[in-house]
């Protein structure tokens, strides 16, 4: 399956998002989860997707796996897989492109496996719904998988039922059921959120080694910058509903563009600033139900000035470095 | 009926919305929501003036065997009296009974019995249940064993037994759905009482040393009162079912003076030849005045019940 | 879980044990026995020998251990109308009534799952607003009324199926069956519909508010991303986990459809216990009505029980917790 995949690959990033918008039509008006999201990963590449709750950073996970229920819809935009746009393609075409070649990871292991299922039919119905195998040989293919995710005794724990794990195994079945067919995107929602530090870690280190491995790129979503910054290859920042900044992890982090990504960093306690009041950004994020006009950090950001009543492009201002405002910390990169 | 119709359209001016904006009026406009719920209000208010007016707009006095014409029996509806003198517009039954009198005195015997031992249920679980929650401890705990044991039983099994036990009267079918009822209003007075107690307007009441009943009376009670309007309207309507089910068993009110279901009961043996009507009508007049009391119960609950209270 | 069903039965006994009490004084204490056992010509010395004889003249708490003695070999008295064993005669009409019963908690689940399922499933559309309507109906609809209406319906108008008794009836493990031959099933269709109609409702409600709980759960939708046919997410990860509910409600609800089979076997005349217990309440037949309702009761604390265990089994959850 990888192989046949490989020339297309070779030409075109694994995902490559443009535009992408998904709005949610409530009683109580649209409100624009997503408004304009943009972004790349290349093939064995680990994208981080970083932003506060309610960013909409979920939604853009949900709207590449084309999962978005109702009252929400993808309204606008572009989600190029491997050159082709899932936005056209048909629920039954997206059926098999789920699990097989894109595949996804949930927030919270406590809810991601059916209670009543056992773990061996929740893994081989996965590995039949897109392959004609024997059940046999999906069970050997979910032992192995279970095995890759550092599972012991997986033949005696594939007839357990997912109660009987504790959470970090839980999420370890899951991203065993995602590796499965050998997907060449995961769609990771902040995975390692609920788990203990250092089965994070864990999980952390064996996600980057199989990415490496296998080629597979990597959607990892999170509001945890350390996370990315030990994890991921480029950054993307969300700000209400919008990618505000994207580029290189490092070069990011260090030097932010946005005021946004500044003041996200700026917050982040760390040894160096000890006895240093933290830097908070002041006010709230703006309800994604009626967002103010032009530059939705407007409001909050200290830089602001009269013509961000425009809303500001996402523009490279240095090479490879991409940031949605009119002023941004240019400056700064500039001393450096 | 201002302040109903700003709740509704988008306020204007929320200063002067708020000065009349009462409890009473939020709930009344709350309530008018639904227009299914206001419907049954209507339908209900309906049926109880008809069932106390029964003596003056009914055609004919049902218990009156002098004015009944058995020539007139089974008569279709629609048909005229023998003597010409009056149209039956539902029909007859056997005995040559106008059916639309006799469902309207049926309604004040269902609807008395109903309404009446839902009310003695209410009284007595109210009590029972209050004194659970503020005696607590022993008392407590064999009040609600009876009240488990109880609802662990179907209504039906609950009420036959008590008529088994003491035999079949009017008296005894009120005893009946008493007893079958009052560990609902126990159980729902207990649980709002638990929460109510620890509050501080109790204890405030107790350290004026006020005594007991008091307390339970004046000050608990009135806090329980929300659920205990939303059961109470459920459990009339549950009880006027019971006590057509049981009329219609024959182990009810008496055939003199025949309630909804000992009429349906009556034209079961006629319904086999297809006059359906002697059993038809009544039977509808019980389900919408069951059907209308469960709307307004549903919608109650809704506005009433504190957790959904927006 | 032996520990476990230990405990479970000895709460069933004390609930036995209680229950059993209350009907003995309920009906030979609140009533009076002599009144009705005793012909009313008889003489004084004739009512004291046979009051004597009855025991009555004992303290009460003497006279409810005989009972109790007697009831546990299986002596609940004898029918003064048919002057038979009272228990026998309520265990021979068991069969029926059970029937009936199952016949419409079978039908209960079989109609009720896929409406409440469909329901659930497009809670918008119109045919969703219908059967929920209709399930109102079901809760507010007296029972004794609809069964009226199916036989002015079936029976009289359309002339489909006939309106009494159980019809040819075949033998199975010793017991009588209607369901077995053409004419018994068709004398069962009405009154097992009549019985379902309220458990319709219900299983339809439990089924709606299920499917709507468990669509939202993350393990749906990640069913969903791992590529799975909506037939499968549907049938299999949605269906397993509102059986659960569902099974043990239509469960515990079996007791009270043997309970209020006592208005269905009356309207279509149905040779079962519920139609004996009306009758015996009509002419005061005591020791029939006492044998029913322990009857009754030892069957209503048996269901529980059993649906207890079948949950365990159903939920992987619950067995771990019992062990």
């Amino acid at each position: 399956m990888a192989e046949t995949t490989t020339a297309a690959t070779a030409a075109a990033p694994t995902l490559e998002v443009r535009n992408l918008q998904t709005h949610f039509f409530t009683r109580a008006g649209v409100v624009r989860a997503v408004d304009d999201v943009s972004f790349t990963i290349g093939r064995g590449k680990v994208l981080g997707l970083v932003g506060e709750s309610g960013s909409g950073k979920t939604v853009t996970g949900f709207s590449i796996m084309k999962l978005v229920d109702p009252p929400g819809r993808i309204v606008g935009g572009s989600i190029l897989f491997q050159g082709k746009d899932l936005a056209t393609r048909s629920e039954e075409e997206m059926r098999n492109l789920r699990g097989n070649r894109i595949a996804m990871i949930f927030q919270d292991p406590m809810m991601t496996l059916n209670p009543v299922l056992r773990i061996d039919t929740q893994m081989i119905e996965t590995v039949q719904a897109h392959e004609k195998v024997s059940e046999a040989d999906a069970r050997a293919r979910a032992r192995d998988a279970l095995g890759m995710v550092g599972i012991p005794s997986p033949d005696e724990r594939l007839k357990s039922y997912p109660h009987q794990f504790s959470g970090g195994m839980r999420q370890r079945v899951a991203i065993a059921i995602a590796l499965l067919h050998r997907p060449d995107l995961i769609v990771a929602d902040e995975p390692t959120t609920a788990l203990d530090v250092t089965i994070q870690g864990q999980i952390l280190a064996e996600v980057q080694k199989l990415c490496a491995t296998t080629g597979t790129a990597m959607l990892w979503i999170t509001h945890d910058l350390s996370v990315v910054a030990g994890l991921a290859d480029d950054i993307a920042v969300m700000y209400a509903g919008r990618v505000v900044e994207f580029g290189d992890v490092g070069e990011v982090l260090d030097k932010p563009l946005h005021p946004y990504t500044h003041g996200l960093i700026g917050s982040v306690p760390s040894r160096n600033k000890r006895g240093e009041p933290l830097r908070q950004i002041p006010g709230m994020t703006p309800s994604l139900l009626n967002l103010p006009e032009g530059c939705s950090f407007r409001a909050r950001c200290p830089r602001a000035a009269a013509d961000c009543i425009v809303m500001p492009e996402l523009h490279p201002w240095l090479p490879q470095r991409l940031a949605r405002c009119h002023h941004p910390h240019l400056e700064e990169v500039a001393a450096a | 009926m201002s302040a109903v119709i700003g709740q509704g359209a988008p306020a204007k001016d929320p200063v002067k919305d708020a000065k009349v904006e009462t409890p009473f009026r939020r709930f009344v406009s709350e309530f008018a929501e639904s227009k299914l719920a206001v419907g049954g209000l209507i339908v209900i208010t309906a049926i109880i003036l008809v069932a106390i007016l029964a003596p003056f707009i009914s055609p004919q006095d049902p218990y009156d065997l002098a004015v009944l014409d058995i020539m007139d029996g089974r008569l279709e509806p629609g048909s005229q009296s023998g003597d010409g003198s009056t149209t039956y517009w539902l029909g007859t039954d056997d005995q040559g009974r106008d059916m639309l009198s006799g469902i309207m005195y049926g309604l004040r015997i269902s609807l008395t019995v109903g309404a009446g031992s839902a009310f003695i249920a209410c009284m007595v679980g109210a009590s029972l249940g209050l004194a659970a929650a503020y005696a607590g401890g022993k008392t407590d705990s064999l009040i609600m064993r009876i009240v488990d044991l109880q609802l662990s039983f179907p209504s039906i099994l609950v009420a036959l037994m008590i008529l088994a036990f003491l035999g079949k009267s009017v008296t005894n079918v009120v005893i009946a759905i008493v007893v079958v009822e009052w560990a609902y209003y126990a159980r729902t007075v207990r649980g709002t009482a638990l929460v109510e107690r620890r509050r501080e307007y109790i204890e405030a009441a107790e350290c004026l040393a006020l005594p007991k009943y008091r307390i339970l009376f004046r000050h608990l009670l009135p806090n329980c009162l929300p659920p205990l309007i939303v059961i109470g309207t459920m459990q009339v309507a549950r009880a006027i079912a019971l006590e057509a089910t049981l009329s219609f068993l024959g182990l009810g009110v008496p055939i003199t003076e025949p309630s909804l279901g000992l009429l349906i009961a009556n034209g079961y043996e006629y319904m086999l030849s297809g006059k359906y009507w002697i059993s038809f009508y009544p039977g509808i007049a019980l389900l919408v005045t069951i059907v209308a009391i469960n709307l307004v119960g549903d919608q109650l609950r809704d506005v009433l019940n504190p957790r959904l209270q927006k | 879980m032996s520990v476990y069903l230990l405990r479970r039965l000895i709460q069933a006994a004390g609930v036995v044990l209680a229950m059993s009490i209350i009907v003995f004084i309920g009906v030979f204490a609140i009533g009076d026995p002599v009144e009705i056992l005793i012909s009313p010509d008889a003489d004084q010395i004739e009512r004291e020998r046979a009051v004597a004889a009855l025991g009555l003249d004992l303290p009460l708490w003497q006279q409810y251990l005989v009972f109790l003695g007697k009831a546990v070999q299986g002596d609940l008295g004898r029918s003064f109308v048919f002057n038979e064993p009272a228990l026998q005669l309520i265990l021979q009409r068991m069969p029926a009534t059970l029937e009936l019963a199952l016949a419409a908690t079978v039908g209960a689940i079989i109609i009720g799952l896929p409406l409440g399922l469909y329901a659930g499933l497009k809670p918008n559309s119109l045919g969703s607003k219908a059967i929920m309507a209709g399930s109102i109906l079901g809760f507010s609809l007296p029972t004794f009324w609809v069964g009226l209406m199916l036989i002015m319906i079936f029976a009289v108008q359309l002339g489909w199926l006939p309106s009494t008794g159980r019809g040819e009836t075949r033998e199975l493990l010793g017991l009588r069956w209607s369901f077995l031959t053409a004419d018994g099933l068709s004398h069962l269709v009405m009154p097992a519909l009549n019985l379902a109609l309220f458990k319709i409702s219900l299983v339809i409600r439990l089924t709606r508010a299920g499917v709507r709980e468990t669509m939202l759960m993350d393990y749906v939708k990640f069913a969903r991303a791992k590529g799975l046919s909506p037939f499968r997410v549907t049938f299999v990860h949605v269906f397993k986990n509102i059986l659960i509910p569902v099974i043990t409600v239509t469960g515990l609800e079996f007791g009270s459809t043997i309970a209020f089979s006592v208005v269905t076997e009356s309207i279509f005349a149905w040779p079962g216990m519920g139609k004996l217990i009306i009758d015996s309440i009509n002419v005061l037949d005591r020791p029939v009505i006492v044998a029913y309702l322990m009857i009754i009761v030892l069957m209503f604390i048996t269901i529980n029980l059993v649906v207890d265990l079948m949950y365990s089994v159903l939920d992987p959850r619950v067995r771990l917790d019992s062990k």
